[in-house]
């Protein structure tokens, strides 16, 4: 009979990431509604240390799965691990971080055992026993709630965001279990992570923002922007599909394959606000949007919205501006 | 350089939403239709390699209502040599496992070198339709790709890492890989390759009826819009004008910023 809840550890240069903590706080949430323990699994080669880190939070044990073909992350190499890990251990839900990486293999490891995965929830809710998923659809404009009703194990990929890392609860210190386990033919050559080119601009220091999306409709618009960048001191930015368009350059690019912002004020122009932009500038202090849609995902976390055409509103802001800075 | 690439029809990205009575899905009946983004770029990049190869052929699958074949026949008028729709009513709801079992069934006798797909779709955005499809055919996947090298007889990508970070894979052919959106420009549609199309061929299949009715594994009990996480003050009642005017005061007074 499945019991208990597996969750994934994932790790980067001989660190955990940050997600993995958060994994665990949702892990140790959903355990504690389902009062079911909650074993965390890491793969590696030579990465006992980690799962020793892993071991002073409130789990029941680590699982330390090891081959010298998980020394770097290939989707082949940590699909046959986990399939094994899961296979032994026969959960009844496994718990993991909606991380690029996860998102690389998880689907083809949930795919051996003939199912899917509920993936990028942003919260995990138990009645009567059975566990309810909310995830974004439309990109973030709607929510929905799903159950499984199908056999275990339930694959669950959880946001980043959706849980605190910081709220993952410490123990005694778990048991580390080491398992070594077979990985078939690896059919990926992975090279070294890389960086492009230096970022010319650093926006993670900018006190003020203003950020537009594809509401500019066009390249000559930014210069609407950028006025009003100027009035208040602060620096352009901008959401993916701009960049992709060139009309900025990609060091000006705000979210999850940008940089990660949190200005005292940020100024979304004609951003309708996509999970991916939205990891990346949530925690700014104050976030003001302006958008024609009023549905805009942008707006749940939006202090200040005006609905309606940012190429009305952006010139009176930027002389009010000038006016009460004058 | 034989190349399929899987493409979905989502709701248009600016379409207003409305959700249906029975709060499982939003209406449909006014809605307008268009390819999901990163599925355009699929189809541009199966283009471009093939230009660059030389020779080859690139098939386009997508699966639906009839509705579907309006953007099987803008892929064709784009460059697409053939297309296969695996027609059906609800296909679009499936899970994303039946959904690959359905495709890859579909798929299967053609052989190819390439399959490319979008990494996610705007709609249900489960991204993992590609990847499960890759593992049903026993192919290698690479996700969240950006630049295809399939000149030589391996293949090199380069993936999109998180945080500006990106790395190159070499690969075995043939291979399934996700692409990102924006990684080129996309190609319109020239009236020369709108009046090739109506000769292309489109081949309608209906999936097993098994392989539709397989469990899902996961099941939408309801949809809603989020609630709001803050409660924002909106401004100015829809006249812009006049928000902006009171959002200035407000950034001076409550916010402290001017």
């Amino acid at each position: 009979m499945s019991n208990g809840i597996l969750v994934f550890a994932e790790h980067r240069d001989g660190a955990l990431n940050k997600t993995s903590f958060e994994a665990i706080a949702a892990a140790q949430n959903l355990g504690s509604q389902l009062a079911q323990t909650v074993t965390a699994v890491i793969l590696g080669s030579g990465a006992n240390n980690l799962a020793q880190e892993i071991a002073a939070f409130d789990v029941a044990r680590v699982v330390y799965a090891e081959n010298e073909k998980l020394a770097v992350y290939t989707p082949d190499g940590y699909t046959d691990a986990m399939e094994r890990v899961v296979r032994e251990l026969d959960p009844q839900y496994v718990v993991m971080p909606h991380t690029y990486l996860v998102r690389d293999f998880a689907p083809k490891l949930a795919a051996r055992f003939g199912k899917g995965l509920i993936s990028d929830c942003v919260r995990a809710e138990v009645a009567e026993g059975r566990a309810t998923f909310t995830r974004r659809i439309f990109l973030g404009k709607i929510d929905a709630d799903v159950i499984s009703d199908g056999e275990p194990p339930v694959f669950v990929t959880f946001q980043s965001g959706a849980y605190r890392g910081d709220q993952a609860a410490k123990g005694s210190g778990a048991q580390v279990d080491t398992m070594s386990v077979e990985v078939g033919e690896i059919r990926m050559k992975p090279e070294a992570p890389f960086q492009e080119v230096k970022q010319a601009v650093d926006l993670t220091k900018a006190d003020v923002i203003v950020a537009v999306g594809r509401g500019i409709k066009s390249k000559e618009n930014i210069a609407l922007a950028e006025k009003l960048a100027e009035a208040l001191g602060g620096d352009l930015a901008a959401s993916r599909p701009i960049c992709d368009a060139e009309w900025l350059p990609i060091d000006r690019q705000i979210g999850s394959s940008g940089q990660t912002v949190a200005p005292k004020l940020y100024i979304a122009l004609g951003i309708s606000g996509a999970i991916q932009h939205l990891v990346g500038m949530k925690n700014a202090g104050i976030i003001v949007a302006i958008n024609k849609d009023a549905e805009a995902p942008i707006f749940d976390i939006a202090d200040y919205g005006i609905v309606g055409d940012l190429f009305e509103a952006v010139p009176v802001l930027t002389e009010e501006i000038k006016k009460l800075k004058g | 350089m034989k190349i399929i690439v899987l493409m979905k029809q989502v709701a248009n990205k600016d379409a207003i939403l409305r959700i249906n009575k029975e709060a499982t899905w939003i209406e449909e009946g006014d809605l307008s239709f268009e390819v999901n983004e990163s599925d355009g770029y699929a189809l541009e990049e199966a283009l471009r390699i093939k230009e660059k190869v030389g020779s080859g052929e690139v098939i386009v699958c997508s699966m639906g209502p009839q509705r579907v074949k309006s953007v099987i026949k803008d892929a064709l008028a784009r460059g697409a040599d053939r297309a296969i729709h695996i027609v059906g009513d609800n296909l679009q709801h499936l899970s994303p496992f039946a959904a690959a079992t359905i495709l890859s069934d579909a798929i299967r006798e053609e052989n190819v070198d390439l399959i490319l797909t979008g990494l996610q779709s705007d709609d249900y955005g489960y991204a993992q339709t590609g990847v499960i499809a890759a593992e049903l055919l026993g192919l290698p996947h690479a996700t969240i790709v950006i630049e295809v090298d399939a000149a030589g007889e391996k293949l090199r990508v380069k993936r999109e890492l998180e945080s500006g970070w990106y790395q190159w894979y070499e690969m075995t052919k043939p291979a399934l890989l996700t692409i990102q959106s924006g990684i080129s420009q996309i190609r319109y549609a020239t009236l020369k390759g709108i009046m090739a199309a109506k000769k292309k061929e489109i081949k309608e299949v209906t999936p097993s009826a098994e392989a539709a009715a397989r469990p899902s594994h996961q099941r939408i009990e309801k949809i809603y819009f989020p609630q709001k996480t803050k409660q924002t003050q909106f401004l100015g009642n829809g006249d812009a004008k006049k928000g902006a005017v009171e959002l200035a005061e407000k950034l001076r007074t409550e916010a402290r910023i001017i």
